[in-house]
């Protein structure tokens, strides 16, 4: 489940236009997070997003569809949430007694591989759209902490009321044992 | 002996101190593998993850990884993974089902339960030599599967489970019995939390065994509230279903330390979990369902609890089973399995899980705070300058009470005296003591057996 697979929409003027839509929106979101415009970046996701990051396993070949990956509604997570708790987590930095982020670490996302998987109703009107891309977030806390979150990400961009929004972002950090303390930065 | 001595002064529990070099020490860790590690039990998983004969379910001991297997006579079973002819792991998976662990290096294969069953070649390389039934894979020397929980030690002179557990047992089974009160009946979900934390693996331990004054850790998700009310405004970690309970600090022979609380006698429900009306009321008919079932016992409560050396529980507001496993002096593994009633209604399983992760392990709001603190207190007790000062440990010295409400070294006001007798604890096992003398404690009860 969750695979991300090749995408098979034909590569045309529409679908370059719109892969540009989605890639500017998601460069705006990063800067914003990099920012540190938490407020701004919540306005950025439709209120019915899911925010959902499995675990991952070690599994026998074969069985990484069925098993490598936690599943969304079943099991334990690392986030399966909704825009209610990242406004929480928003919350609890502003409440300015947030240790694991007080003071705030130096965050850098660096986002690329951005392709389309699906467009609905279609590449050329697009309401809702669907990418894959690979992510790259630099971590610096404190004084000398430093952490690497490399992984894949599917995101739905829905547009609501003429602006895009994101809907739905899966997110897939290649790692087994999570080689970081904590997970507080926004993925 | 010089070394022993040492320890004595290191826990120095007349005084109320604690050097800060039992969290930083390399030799100290090093010795702890041995003299911990090796003794005490120490807990590996649940049976829920091992379901059907040949499932397994890869854990941890100590620095050690282990295999918990299900044989094909539906007996559990803890292996270390780690193979007798090379000690290359003979199982790469963190779980699946198997009929065999089959080594990747040169192929010796061992059934579900250890049993050394396949050697490449054996006629012509090893004939008459070889005995293959001394070469199983190491299995542990006790274990006890308890209402699902596995626990197991390499000591097989250590006392029972029971008996190292003692009157903690009615604590932990406030977190391992269903919430109606009826016994066992709990399970843990699919995913096991597993993270690098840069703390020493004591201080966690020590933090889950009864360290209630470190409530300022978690202000800021207090200030927001993100409990199962949080939706309906309410504020808070946790609703507060203690609001008119006692609290009661307890230790108990064996270093473990439990945080519990004790409702008022009428044991009035208050009502919780108001975000979800399946869920608040499926709460109200289990607590309903207790007390008609328990009587005067359901008024015990659980809040947290740490069984030494490293497992430690919350027992309902989250609720789960945390290994904190070492990993060198300075940085700890941590393993979190979260509990659930096996028959509980799906949108009460969905709420659980989803407060769970909100507020445990490396993403949740409450425990990231933890971390924090764990990581810096840790790099705290480097200094040179440092530990010429002991850490304070005197809070509410010497006014404890024995088995008063409640058996075991009771305090109804906060205490650091649960942490006290952990490092006491440790301390005795440390300098290699007897098992007698591991459990001796001043709330101990007399041992029957003798
Ligand atoms: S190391 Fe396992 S067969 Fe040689
Ligand atoms: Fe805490």
């Amino acid at each position: 489940m969750n695979e991300i697979k090749p995408s098979k929409l034909e590569r045309n003027i529409d679908y370059f236009t719109l892969r540009q839509e989605v890639e500017e929106f998601l460069y705006d979101e990063a800067e914003t997070l990099d920012q540190r415009e938490f407020s701004a970046w919540l306005e950025m996701l439709s209120e019915d997003l899911t925010y959902f990051m499995p675990l991952r396993r070690n599994v026998k070949y074969g069985d990484h569809a069925e098993r490598e990956n936690t599943r969304e509604g079943e099991d334990i997570s690392w986030f399966e949430e909704d825009k209610w708790t990242l406004s929480k987590r928003v919350d609890q930095i502003f409440t300015e007694k947030h240790w694991a982020e007080e003071p705030l670490s130096r965050v850098c996302h660096m986002i690329s591989n951005v392709q389309l998987l699906s467009a609905a109703p279609n590449v050329a009107s697009a309401e809702e759209v669907t990418s894959k891309c690979r992510f790259l977030i630099y971590q610096n806390r404190v004084e000398t902490e430093s952490y690497f979150f490399v992984g894949k990400r599917t995101d739905t961009l829905r547009k609501e009321a003429g602006d895009w929004k994101l809907l739905r972002r899966e997110i897939i950090l290649d790692q087994n044992v999570l080689l970081a303390k904590n997970l507080t930065v926004f993925f | 002996m010089d070394q022993y001595r040492h320890f004595d002064e290191l826990v120095n529990l007349e005084q109320g101190t604690i050097a800060r070099e039992i969290f930083v020490d390399e030799d100290i860790y090093n010795q702890e593998l041995e003299k911990v590690f090796t003794r005490a039990w120490l807990f590996v998983g649940h049976e829920s993850q091992v379901p059907e004969p040949g499932d397994f379910f890869t854990s941890r001991m100590g620095t050690e990884s282990v295999i918990l297997t299900r044989d094909f006579e539906n007996k559990i079973h803890v292996l270390l993974n780690n193979c007798t002819h090379r000690g290359m792991k003979v199982c790469l998976y963190d779980e699946g089902n198997s009929a065999t662990f089959t080594c990747p290096f040169h192929a010796w294969s061992f059934a579900p339960d250890g049993k050394l069953v396949g050697v490449p070649h054996e006629n012509e390389l090893y004939s008459h030599v070889l005995e293959k039934d001394k070469w199983a894979l190491i299995e542990v020397a006790k274990m006890e599967n308890y209402k699902g929980s596995i626990w197991a030690t390499w000591d097989k002179t250590a006392p029972d489970f029971f008996t190292y557990l003692g009157s903690a047992k009615a604590h932990l089974d406030l977190a391992l019995d269903s919430l109606d009160g009826s016994e066992g009946g709990t399970e843990v979900f699919g995913g096991v939390h597993k993270w690098i934390s840069p703390c020493n693996w004591k201080v966690p331990a020590e933090n889950f065994c009864g360290d209630s004054y470190h409530n300022p850790s978690h202000i800021s998700v207090d200030m927001i509230g993100i409990g199962p009310s949080a939706g309906q405004g309410e504020k808070g970690r946790r609703d507060n279903e203690l609001a008119d309970a006692q609290h009661v600090w307890v230790s108990f022979p064996g270093g473990h330390g439990i945080h519990s609380a004790l409702k008022p006698e009428n044991n009035a429900y208050i009502e919780s979990y108001k975000d979800n009306p399946i869920v608040e009321e499926y709460y109200r008919h289990c607590y309903e369902e207790r007390q008609k079932r328990l009587g005067d016992d359901a008024r015990l409560v659980p809040f947290v609890g740490t069984i030494f050396p490293n497992t430690s529980y919350h027992g309902r507001q989250p609720r789960a089973l945390c290994a904190w496993h070492p990993n060198g002096p300075e940085s700890a593994e941590i393993w979190r399995f979260f509990l659930v009633d096996k028959g509980a209604p799906k949108e009460v399983k969905d709420m659980l899980r989803r407060y769970y992760m909100r507020y445990s392990g490396p993403a949740g709001m409450t425990e990231q705070d933890d971390m924090e603190n764990w990581n810096y207190a840790t790099a705290g007790s480097r200094g040179t300058i440092a530990n010429r000062l002991p850490y304070n440990y005197q809070q509410s010295q010497n006014i404890h009470k024995i088995n008063d409400p409640v058996p075991g070294l009771v305090s109804t006001q906060m205490t650091e005296e649960n942490a006290r007798q952990y490092y006491k604890c440790w301390s005795s096992y440390m300098q290699d003591k007897s098992w007698d003398e591991i459990m001796s404690h001043p709330a101990q009860v007399k041992d029957e057996r003798i």
